[in-house]
């Protein structure tokens, strides 16, 4: 059999699109369906038939309320604070590194080879009792003497800032980088100053970057539950540590699917909404 | 006529206007100075505290020693983890490169319907959250009776890395210039001989880093790992299981030892990148 060139692009895409069908849109679909299940009447912890029961979303959401307004708070709290610290950085490295770029590019990645975890209980020693941030803090009287960091929602933006700061980095170097130079001394040219050139030329060339790199911050950390379990407190749970312990630890199928569709969906209509208000389609 | 060459007056500058021209001159580098510090301060945390002569709890400093580095299995369990964190991200890494790579060559080197959609099914993973994939992969796995464990959690990474790797490998394919492909084509090569000698090789690169993404990806994930590996430890699960009374302190052997050689290998591609461009 002869294959013309036709098909040849649906070949490639089979087998990797009949996994992700497999092993990602069936499992999104049959997560919608286990979400309006009820328990059986009489049956063991664990099984479930389909009700239809919508009601487990307004369960779902308004138990859970707090988790889903702190998961969002802290996310856009972290992902403003990455953007802070790494659009300088990413600034630095692009304009004003010269031959040590490449190196720089390393070293601003390599502190993500370390474990996720490791870095995470890493920062619980940083902020703990015994580290170095709270001592200093308490003699310069910023905190009070009895204020401790760790189990607050401070050590879990902190550590949540920090565990994605690459996802922030390195779409905003790649975006400043890909700027022409000569778009930069036009603008010198002109008269403008340096100020200027950036708030006008550098930034809204950079605007691509920076959608992209708060979007792969913000939705790893809207779901996140590790930061929030090492380095907080029952006060500070997140919308992961509900999900996570109705699955494990209650057995409660339902209320997780519907909080993780929840989730999903609402995370999907903030990006939406952000990426048309940003003005860039050209993320993928 | 001769003309008085005068010197022009030294103009004195107030000392704060130079302490300020000097600050906004340096102020990028300073920054750098303070973000590098940030950075690093968690991996030299974990560092230090790998010599660290502290028993089963690490949290706090007891005393110097070589003794973890020597014996980096001593601690029950790790190096269990630590190889089957290493034999998942293998298989998975395989697996994703392999199907990532030829997703990107249909999309980034051909028009066909249906390309925008597919286009939204690659993003679409990358935009829902971990532990929205993880549960939802684990409700799969249980509707058709499969125990969490090993083989789910390949096929686990297998999903969440392909789009990773299809993103890098579409850059590369994006970045080539026809040109090259045009020419082998003039000198006859026909269409597969010129893949294979002109077209591959030029987008190696790409392949190589999609796939130290997705091993890093994958030896490093823990929220889809929790839900699909059952009672498999792998060594982020290790690190999160003992987080709670203090991790012992080959844990940071292992995570320095990581990062050591993440960093070798990064540099050594830079450096043979730098070779091949002159």
């Amino acid at each position: 059999m002869k294959i013309s060139k036709a098909q040849v692009p649906y070949l490639l895409l089979f087998p990797g699109f009949a996994f992700l069908f497999t092993f990602f849109v069936l499992p999104i679909i049959n997560l919608a369906q286990t979400s309006t299940q009820t328990p059986i009447s009489g049956g063991d912890t664990g099984q479930y038939t389909q009700t239809f029961a919508f009601s487990n979303y307004i369960h779902a959401f308004t138990d859970n309320k707090d988790q889903f307004l702190r998961s969002f708070v802290y996310a856009t709290l972290a992902t403003i604070l990455a953007l802070a610290i790494s659009y300088p950085l990413a600034y630095a490295i692009a304009f004003k590194s010269g031959k040590f770029k490449n190196i720089l590019l390393v070293l601003v990645v390599a502190p993500f080879f370390t474990s996720f975890l490791l870095r995470t209980v890493a920062w619980k020693q940083i902020l703990g009792e015994e580290g170095f941030v709270v001592p200093i803090l308490r003699s310069l009287h910023i905190i009070g003497q009895q204020t401790t960091l760790t189990s607050t929602a401070f050590a879990v933006v902190t550590g949540m800032t920090y565990n994605f700061l690459p996802f922030m980095t390195l779409p905003l170097y790649a975006s400043l980088e890909r700027i022409d130079p000569r778009t930069i001394e036009a603008s010198g040219d002109l008269y403008a100053n340096g100020l200027t050139t950036f708030r006008r030329v550098t930034l809204p060339l950079s605007v691509p970057g920076v959608v992209a790199g708060t979007l792969l911050t913000f939705i790893p950390a809207a779901g996140d539950y590790v930061n929030a379990s090492i380095l907080g407190s029952p006060s500070t749970k997140m919308i992961g540590n509900v999900i996570e312990s109705r699955y494990f630890k209650i057995v409660d199928y339902p209320t997780a699917a519907a909080l993780s569709f929840t989730l999903m969906v609402a995370i999907l209509i903030l990006v939406t909404l952000y990426i048309r208000k940003a003005g860039t389609e050209e993320l993928v | 006529m001769t003309r008085v060459v005068q010197d022009a007056p030294i103009p004195t500058i107030p000392f704060n206007a130079r302490i300020s021209r000097w600050f906004g001159r340096n102020v990028l580098r300073i920054y750098m100075i303070f973000g590098f510090t940030y950075l690093f301060i968690p991996v030299a945390y974990t560092f230090v505290f790998s010599f660290n002569d502290a028993g089963k709890s690490n949290l706090i400093w007891q005393s110097f020693t070589f003794r973890n580095w020597q014996n980096p299995c001593g601690a029950p369990e790790v190096c269990n983890a630590l190889g089957n964190s290493i034999k998942i991200g293998f298989l998975a890494t395989t697996i994703a490169t392999i199907l990532g790579t030829m997703i990107a060559f249909a999309i980034g080197r051909y028009q066909f319907k249906g390309r925008s959609s597919s286009n939204l099914l690659i993003f679409l993973p990358m935009a829902t959250p971990e532990i929205v994939l993880g549960a939802s992969l684990l409700s799969l796995f249980l509707l058709f009776k499969i125990n969490p464990g090993f083989w789910p959690t390949v096929i686990a990474h297998v999903m969440f890395c392909i789009s990773f790797v299809v993103v890098t490998v579409k850059a590369r394919i994006a970045s080539l210039d026809p040109k090259l492909e045009q020419a082998a084509m003039d000198l006859y090569a026909n269409e597969f001989e010129t893949f294979r000698r002109v077209t591959l090789p030029l987008v190696a690169p790409g392949i190589a880093s999609a796939a130290l993404l997705a091993f890093s990806l994958s030896f490093d994930d823990f929220i889809i790992t929790n839900f699909n590996s059952g009672t498999l430890i792998t060594f982020p699960k290790f690190v999160y299981v003992s987080a709670a009374r203090g991790i012992p302190a080959q844990a940071n052997v292992i995570g320095s030892s990581m990062f050591f050689l993440a960093l070798t290998i990064v540099v050594v591609g830079q450096l043979v990148k730098g070779r091949k461009a002159r």
